[in-house]
């Protein structure tokens, strides 16, 4: 039990690098962008992968209706997923401690798991809600309305993973170093629920 | 029957010939690959070499890529230019004042790339105006002209602008001597009145900033071209010279006679100590200085009212003379620093002198005379060697950094390439037509680059489609990476190149700027947020303080402007993306248009005489709604009260 709550003491500490390193990037590259415009989204907001990026992306999104991209005080998302995710990094770690004196047993591991796990899914459905009201929330004034070929208005949702080919665009999407990290950590409480389990087991 | 005979063996004849062509490509090596290949740089790919050529009589810079031999740029320096706004917007108007006044044009000789331990380090390029004596510094990562300073006492200034080995000085030689200082006196009373100036000023290592630190007075001949010392050299400068008959009059003639005219060989090194000591003497004079600020975007004329003279004579050991034969042009210095070459035009000689020898005969005083008390070398006594090249006119030579030297014989239009040390001929070839300069990155440093050589043509003629009496200059690069050099490329040039210099991609590429920091625009009449726009009236001046972004000018509407008055827009570029300028032209302007760079500001003034509604637009097409850039000036008369307001979107 006590190397199964040593890994559930740092998986969790694996989360704090969402505080430097980006959740996610959007990537948008172009012939005329040789050096893509990019996004990153850090938990506690959106910043441009070289310094101007957002700034030019929204000149650029402006033509064709979209809002401009949120600053921090926008969403309550940027307020609050910092707060979440210190305190379930807090959890974590106490469980941890606790299950290394005994005090808990694995169950509770597996229970911040799901936990996290379920933060998550709700965080990317969140992720997912705001880029469709942002793809397709567009202003009626917009400078260029398109229509796809059945003759409904265009929208610009970008995707929440992977690649997608956005009228002279190529968007592509994908978990970034504070994702990839969170991962790491969540696989640790994971494993250190396993091996809890398996040390009870064989006891 | 017969005739089938005949066709067969002519054919047969023919395909030996054809065998026989590719044997002797063959010898360059088996994998010698086609010259449009070495040449052909893909689209989308990237030069290895940056070449700067300048422009002449254009006055400016232009920028290539070699081996491509594409053009990317033209700099403005010496010549108002109209594409961008230089010397015609308000900001840069300052960069062309001379004591002469305003001097919108000049002709651009010889750039230089400045140097550290006498490799190039890419900070940036000098320049010389030759008609209105002017040294201009420019930047190397934003590729704009940032100063110029006026050369006092000088006419011509032709032996110039060449860096010593660290960028201590760029150095500016006089090409016609004058009276110094200026003054009214018959022209045939040259000999012996006339005086030549070598200027030596100081770059600030920090921020470039040039100084005329100090200006040998010289004797009266022309001195033509300049290179420093190098390596063990380094500390010295030489110049060629010709006219040290001092003729007057029909030069052509009578700068022609002597069989041997000099190289001055001038140990800087001491006269800066004998400078730094308190020597030399102050002489009144007017030149000016300018500066163009990056921050502010804007340049500042400072005139210069005393320059420091020093008199060769009052510093002993500092000043020699090396007699070469036949009015030598070129001077160049091998990368060691060992070998001074003299390129004697009238001959078919190069005479090349020693470092070392020269070094030993002033320690042991062998003189063979003096000019004006200054020692003069016998010309045994210095001699390395001397270049039986059989070609006519040499003019310039450049070095590959293996031992080999490249020389352009102008009357025999060719460049022979022959070896230093040994001084025998290696390999000719024939240019089209008539060369003057050559290039080879780095060439006239510790460390040339030697891949490939760049021949600057004075004659085209039949080389591209005929555009009438008129024509653009070629040049032509040769691959030197073998024993013999391939002619493989010809490509056209701007103005009449005469020096260039070149330098591998990578020392610049990375540090070009893309564009200017909004925040970092300390312009006075910048407008550096979307709601700072306003319009000022102060008497009959109109300040409009503009800005611009994808695609609108703010404002776009503006009333209250009367006949009479001076309009000043201010215009701030908004935009902070790489390539993204926005232009500006209204209707009737006396200037030319501006072009904005993202986070920049410049100004051009407008003064209308007629009253109506009068449009101005963006003339850079920077977006899909580019055409819709524009926007319109109510011009009322003179004497009405409409007030002044501005708007956008209203």
């Amino acid at each position: 039990m006590k190397k199964a709550s040593i890994l559930m003491i740092l998986g969790p500490l694996f989360l704090l690098g969402l505080y430097i390193f980006p959740l996610w990037s959007i990537m948008l590259g172009a012939p005329q962008y040789p050096d893509p415009l990019g996004l990153n989204i850090h938990i506690s907001g959106l910043r441009g992968v070289n310094e101007f990026d957002i700034q030019n992306i929204d000149g650029l999104n402006h033509y064709i209706g979209m809002q401009t991209l949120p600053k921090p005080e926008d969403m309550w998302e940027f307020g609050t997923f910092p707060m979440i995710i210190g305190i379930m990094v807090a959890l974590g770690v106490l469980i941890g401690i606790l299950g290394y004196l005994n005090k808990v047993s694995y169950k509770w591991f597996f229970g911040w798991f799901i936990l996290m796990s379920i933060l998550g899914i709700l965080g990317m459905y969140d992720f997912n809600e705001w880029m469709i009201d942002y793809g397709t929330n567009l202003d009626p004034n917009a400078i260029m309305k398109l229509t796809n070929p059945d003759g409904t208005p265009m929208t610009y949702k970008p995707p929440l993973l992977g690649h997608v080919k956005m009228l002279n665009f190529d968007v592509t999407s994908m978990p970034s170093t504070g994702a990839w990290l969170m991962f790491l950590g969540m696989m640790l409480t994971l494993a250190a629920g396993y091996f809890g389990w398996k040390k009870t087991k064989n006891q | 029957m017969k005739i089938h005979n005949y066709l067969t063996i002519t054919i047969g004849a023919a395909l030996m010939l054809v065998s026989c062509g590719q044997q002797n490509q063959s010898s360059n090596g088996a994998l010698s690959s086609s010259a449009a290949e070495k040449v052909y740089v893909a689209p989308g790919e990237q030069d290895e070499f940056y070449a700067f050529l300048s422009g002449g009589y254009s006055g400016n810079l232009t920028v290539y890529g070699l081996p491509s031999g594409r053009m990317f740029k033209e700099i403005p320096v010496f010549s108002q230019f109209p594409t961008s706004g230089y010397g015609y917007s308000e900001e840069t108007k300052p960069m062309l004042t001379t004591s002469h006044g305003f001097v919108p044009w000049d002709d651009a000789h010889h750039p230089d790339i400045s140097q550290t331990n006498g490799e190039l380090d890419g900070r940036w390029i000098f320049i010389n105006g030759n008609n209105t004596p002017r040294i201009a510094r420019i930047s190397l990562s934003t590729f704009e002209t940032e100063e110029i300073i006026e050369v006092p006492n000088s006419a011509g200034n032709h032996s110039s602008s060449f860096i010593t080995e660290n960028t201590e000085y760029v150095v500016a030689g006089t090409r016609f001597s004058v009276p110094i200082p200026q003054r009214d006196m018959p022209i045939n009373e040259y000999k012996s009145n006339f005086k030549g100036s070598l200027s030596f000023i100081s770059v600030d290592p920090e921020n470039g900033h040039m100084d005329l630190k100090f200006q040998l007075l010289m004797p009266g001949f022309n001195y033509d071209l300049s290179h420093p010392g190098r390596g063990k050299s380094h500390g010295w400068f030489f110049f060629t010279t010709y006219n040290t008959e001092e003729a007057h009059t029909l030069q052509e003639v009578n700068s022609s006679q002597n069989d041997k005219d000099f190289i001055a060989a001038v140990n800087w090194k001491k006269i800066e100590e004998y400078v730094n000591n308190g020597g030399g003497t102050k002489m009144p004079a007017n030149y000016a200085h300018n500066v163009y600020d990056e921050s502010t975007h804007m340049a500042t004329t400072t005139m210069k009212k005393e320059v420091l003279t020093v008199d060769p004579l009052k510093v002993p050991g500092a000043v020699f003379f090396l007699p070469t034969p036949k009015s030598p042009h070129g001077c160049d210095v091998d990368p060691t620093g060992q070998y001074i070459i003299g390129n004697g035009k009238l001959s078919a000689d190069l005479t090349i002198h020693s470092f070392d020898k020269m070094i030993a005969a002033i320690e042991g005083e062998k003189f063979d005379g003096e000019a004006y008390g200054i020692p003069i070398l016998k010309f045994e006594d210095i001699l390395a060697g001397q270049v039986k090249s059989g070609g006519l006119g040499p003019l310039h030579t450049e070095f590959d950094g293996k031992g080999n030297a490249y020389t352009t014989f102008f009357i025999s239009s060719e460049v022979v390439k022959w070896k230093l040390g040994t001084w025998e001929v290696i390999d000719r070839k024939p240019t089209y037509y008539s060369v003057g300069h050559l290039m080879i990155p780095g060439g006239n440093s510790r460390k040339p680059f030697g891949k490939y050589v760049v021949a600057m043509n004075k004659i085209t003629k039949d080389r591209y489609l005929p555009t009438g009496p008129e024509m653009e200059h070629s040049a032509q690069i040769y691959d030197i990476s073998g024993e013999k050099m391939e002619l493989i490329y010809d490509f056209p040039t701007h103005g009449e190149p005469h020096y260039a210099a070149g330098c591998p991609a990578e020392l610049l590429a990375p540090k070009s700027k893309k564009i200017y920091r909004l925040d970092e625009n300390k312009h006075p009449y910048a407008v550096t947020s979307p709601t700072g726009s306003k319009v000022v009236r102060e008497g009959n001046e109109v300040h409009i303080y503009m800005s611009t972004i994808r695609s609108h000018f703010t404002p776009d509407n503006i009333e209250g402007v009367k006949v009479g008055d001076k309009v000043y827009f201010h215009i701030t570029n908004h935009e902070q993306d790489f390539d993204v300028p926005h232009g500006f032209a209204i209707l009737g302007q006396n200037t030319s248009e501006l072009l904005i760079m993202p986070g920049q500001t410049k100004t051009s003034v407008w003064e209308p005489k007629q009253v109506g509604v009068w449009p101005f637009y963006c003339t850079d097409f920077c977006s899909a709604l580019h055409q819709e850039m524009q926007g319109y000036v109510r011009v009322s008369p003179a004497n009405s009260n409409i007030e002044l307001k501005w708007s956008l979107g209203e």
